[in-house]
């Protein structure tokens, strides 16, 4: 068995370099936190096409002139498409007609593509059930994975999750990306595809500790990485290949979508050779210390 | 060695075949056609329509190519645009309000497939433009107004029965009594525990105050469901009823959550329109017929709903309107003939007993208030002939019987005719008021342009998507590649019969699923052929091949159940577009582990399997 890349040598800048990127998610996240779709925010928004570009400025006076403070307009796609986005009012549900017809009686006529409105509690109750779901997935996996394989494991896993969860919600936040309904699913998709590239990894680890027993966990971890290494290449790529044709052609409703799941491949990928690799290495590690205590102890001992 | 025994090839020739048969209804194109059923939603659709239609269309020389009865309304089905279009307008010109037609696109799915259950898969709203609203039925409103009935009645019960109140109220949702003494006190505690248990259980939550002899009663959480989902399951067949009107061809009622009812209404274009029907107000007015000593200035005269030609002249004082109606339901008098129970609250039970105690022998009629539109060919500024919506109000009698005693809170009506006639009547009464009053709390409209948009992009990624994966594969993988592209389209056709056959719902991110899935289901062709690529340098072809599928089994298995756990979570916490996607990724899965396991297999075993291979070259 020949060990090509050495990947647990390079655990500990990995791992700084996941601290770091986590802590600076974690920072924007409770400082700038995310800037929510019209399906968290609630509020009403408008999407129309013209058959010539428009002065987004003149639509913005327009919509401030007669009443619309709280909007904002920006160009969707190309810049013929217009979309508009109006804060919440009370819950008011016909706003959409109204900045329409406005719009109509100012001569900006366009053709209305799409009109969404969701009332305040509506939104609120979708926040609330996205991130039990997403809990409730984590949960679920943790217990899936600990029946299958061992706790250990299941901590790897969870913990590598957690890191791909926290840090593309923290690349959402950092770079003002619209986080709606799509890229939460998109997020779970990450979780289910992140897991299984964590679960082959694993698979093949937990299958060589069986058989190999000449070795030392680090060099076994290195072994299965590089074992699954092809399969992971593989896979992540066409994966991405996929999520790149429909980046690209999908059409700008499901951009965030996509970029959300292009984000979760890279991430995920990573995180299933570095994140649970080095948890199963340190909590591996611990439990060999732990078999003989005194080493640990003197260690502590010599520190201050 | 790699063989499958004839039920492996067995099963997935079946397999196969069923998922083909199912795919195939979404090969067939869509065919304009109407829909045309009554206004009123009463009444089906029958031959005498069909014949009038039929007549109509011949004389205007329209041709069709297929006029048939399916359920309440009739199908007609054209070979072109423009001649569904002109035979609406001539339709619509020749019927006006009597019928509602609906455009539509017929699925030209043949009578074999049909039979067996094949149907096209259906859109989301995303991918064929229409709008979509979601509705909350106020509890707190049908809640007040329930405790107001209680506060009515026990403040009757306990003036009946001399007790001394000294105060009574309904506030923040709770019946307030303060009695005088402790003995009403102690009389009333009593009336309420027995009034309390229904059937599910004590309806009542008391809270005692036996220091200031003040007694508060809420609704328990039973009562509560009950009157939640009365008030809900009520305005559910109201909104049904309000949206057969706008001739939807496939609307969609259906309670979401506890309280919220969402409203689907595919190819409607104009949002305003649907909510001004849909929020609209139908109303229930009790009215005397009038009679010889009626001032003529004080009656007036109305049709009857069921028969045009029948009038009835009323009096224009009303006994009682629809809002007091607080529930009616059907049953059967002591001669076996079908009946309506009514139950009034207690301001209209008041107002009833005064009027008919009075008019004992005369006749009371029902009269359904309808805010209704009309549509009216007018020239448009071209010259054009378009149809044009104006809205009025119609009032039509429904039910005229004599008053042979003094009526309360609860009476009946008898001589209705037959029980269905009795449960529609009933139907009406209820209709008639919303039980409680509704907001919008969601509303989303997608043009159709943007709809068909949406599936050109969609179906474009899906084709990029697949290319790119099945040139990849090939130059990797080489002879297994084949195999692995083989399962893939497999694969894809799999998720399209099952999403056929299941009645599933396919979205802008649903379509985004299918793509993933194509990314990631040939994963499970990679596994296995790595694994083959490592057992290969230690054993023969054959047995590397065995190996190799058997041990990447394991792990394939469960890297998919945990995606799954994640697809089934996005299914529950998901609504409308992100189910669909959650749907799309969980068929996706179960298909790609199938054709992954068995499909690529039995390929690779009809290539491999019986020869004594030298190299193999993966």
């Amino acid at each position: 068995m020949n060990i090509k890349f050495q990947f647990m040598k390079y655990r500990k800048i990995a791992g700084i370099f996941s601290i770091i990127l986590f802590s600076l998610s974690v920072v924007s996240l409770s400082f700038r936190g995310l800037s929510l779709g019209l399906d968290f925010s609630g509020g009403t928004l408008i999407e129309i096409s013209y058959k010539t570009p428009v002065e987004l400025e003149s639509i913005r006076n327009t919509l401030i002139d007669n009443g619309f403070e709280d909007s904002q307009v920006v160009n969707f796609g190309t810049n013929l498409d217009v979309l508009i986005k109006v804060a919440d009012q009370n819950g008011n549900s016909s706003i959409g007609d109204e900045v329409y017809k406005l719009l109509n009686q100012e001569g900006f006529n366009g053709e209305l593509k799409r009109v969404e409105f969701v009332g305040p509690q509506v939104g609120a109750e979708l926040r609330d059930q996205g991130g039990l779901g997403m809990l409730v997935a984590l949960f679920m996996i943790l217990m899936y994975v600990a029946f299958r394989f061992q706790y250990k494991f299941a901590l790897g896993a969870v913990t590598a999750l957690g890191h791909d969860v926290v840090i593309i919600l923290g690349l959402f936040s950092i770079f003002r990306w619209d986080f709606d309904l799509t890229v939460l699913a998109a997020l779970l998709a990450v979780i289910g595809y992140s897991l299984n590239d964590t679960i082959v990894v694993s698979d093949r680890i937990r299958e060589n500790f069986r058989i190999q027993r000449d070795m030392s966990p680090r060099e076994m971890i290195d072994l299965s990485l590089n074992q699954t290494l092809g399969r992971t290449i593989v896979t992540s790529f066409t994966t991405l290949l996929v999520l790149f044709a429909l980046f690209i052609f999908g059409g700008e409703m499901i951009k965030g979508f996509s970029l959300a799941l292009i984000l979760g491949v890279l991430v995920g990928t990573y995180s299933s050779i570095y994140v649970v690799a080095n948890m199963l290495m340190s909590l591996t590690l611990i439990q060999d210390d732990l078999a003989i205590p005194e080493p640990e102890g003197a260690e502590f001992d010599e520190l201050p | 060695m790699n063989k499958f025994s004839i039920s492996q090839y067995l099963l997935i020739l079946v397999v196969l075949v069923l998922g083909f048969t199912y795919a195939l209804p979404n090969l067939y194109p869509t065919q304009p056609s109407i829909q045309v059923a009554y206004t009123d939603s009463g009444k089906s659709a029958d031959q005498v329509l069909l014949n009038e239609l039929k007549g109509t269309l011949d004389n205007n020389q329209i041709q069709y190519e297929e006029i048939f009865l399916r359920e309440n309304k009739i199908v007609v089905k054209f070979s072109s645009l423009d001649n569904q279009l002109d035979s609406k307008t001539i339709l619509q010109n020749k019927l006006l309000d009597k019928v509602i037609i609906a455009l539509n696109l017929e699925p030209s799915t043949p009578d074999w497939l049909k039979n067996i259950g094949g149907k096209p898969v259906k859109l989301g709203l995303d991918l064929s433009g229409g709008v979509h609203f979601l509705l909350e039925v106020d509890i707190e409103n049908a809640q007040q107004g329930r405790l107001e009935l209680l506060l009515d009645t026990y403040r009757k019960t306990f003036k009946e029965d001399r007790l001394n109140v000294k105060n009574s109220s309904v506030k923040d949702l709770k019946l307030f009594f303060e009695f005088n003494d402790k003995d009403s006190y102690n009389k009333a505690l009593a009336q309420y525990r027995i009034d309390s248990p229904g059937i599910n259980g004590l309806q009542y939550e008391i809270t005692e105050r036996p220091s200031s002899n003040i007694l508060f009663l809420e609704f328990s959480d039973i009562a509560l469901r009950e009157i939640r989902d009365y008030a809900v399951g009520q305005n559910l067949i109201t909104l049904r009823n309000r949206v057969n009107e706008l001739g939807v061809s496939e609307p969609i009622v259906q309670r979401q959550g506890s309280n919220r009812i969402v409203v689907q209404l595919p190819g409607v274009q104009d949002p305003t329109a649907a909510k001004k029907i849909i929020g609209k107000t139908v109303n229930l007015e009790f009215r005397l017929e009038a009679n010889s000593r009626t001032s003529p200035l004080r009656k007036q005269e109305f049709n009857f709903k069921d028969n045009e030609y029948m009038t009835a002249t009323l009096e224009k004082a009303v006994v009682v309107s629809g809002d007091r109606v607080t529930n009616a339901s059907t049953g059967f008098d002591e001669s076996g003939f079908a009946q309506v129970n009514i139950t009034l609250d207690m301001q209209g039970g008041r107002a009833m007993q005064k009027a008919s105690s009075a008019n004992i022998g005369r006749k009371l009629a029902v009269l359904f208030i309808e805010q209704k539109s009309k549509s009216n060919l007018i020239l448009d500024e071209n010259g054009k002939s378009v149809i044009e919506q104006t809205s009025y109000i119609e009032k039509e009698i429904i039910s005229l019987a004599t008053i042979q005693s003094t009526l309360g809170t609860s009476f009946r009506i008898t001589g209705v005719g037959s029980p269905q006639e009795a449960s529609e009547l009933a139907l009406l009464l209820r209709a008639g008021a919303l039980a409680a009053p509704m907001r919008f709390v969601e509303e989303r409209t997608v043009g159709p342009s943007l709809g068909k948009e949406n599936i050109e992009l969609g179906m474009r990624s899906i084709m990029m998507g697949l290319a790119l994966v099945i040139i990849f594969m090939t130059f990797y993988y080489r002879v297994f590649g084949l195999a692995a592209n083989t399962s893939l389209l497999i694969n894809l056709i799999l998720i399209t019969g099952i999403m056929s056959l299941l009645g599933a719902t396919l979205t802008l991110p649903g379509i985004a699923g299918i793509v993933l899935t194509v990314g990631m289901a040939v994963d499970a062709n990679v596994l296995i052929f790595a694994r083959i690529r490592e057992e290969l340098k230690e054993k023969d072809p054959q047995t590397a091949i065995k190996d190799g599928f058997s041990r990447a089994f394991i792990t394939i298995f469960d890297a998919n159940v945990t995606t799954l756990i994640a697809a089934l979570i996005l299914y529950i916490i998901g609504t409308g577009p992100v189910k669909g996607f959650a749907i799309t990724l969980s068929i996706g899965i179960v298909t790609s582990m199938f054709t992954a396991i068995m499909c690529t297999r039995a390929i690779v075993n009809l290539v491999y399997g019986n020869k004594n291979i030298k190299e193999l070259k993966i």
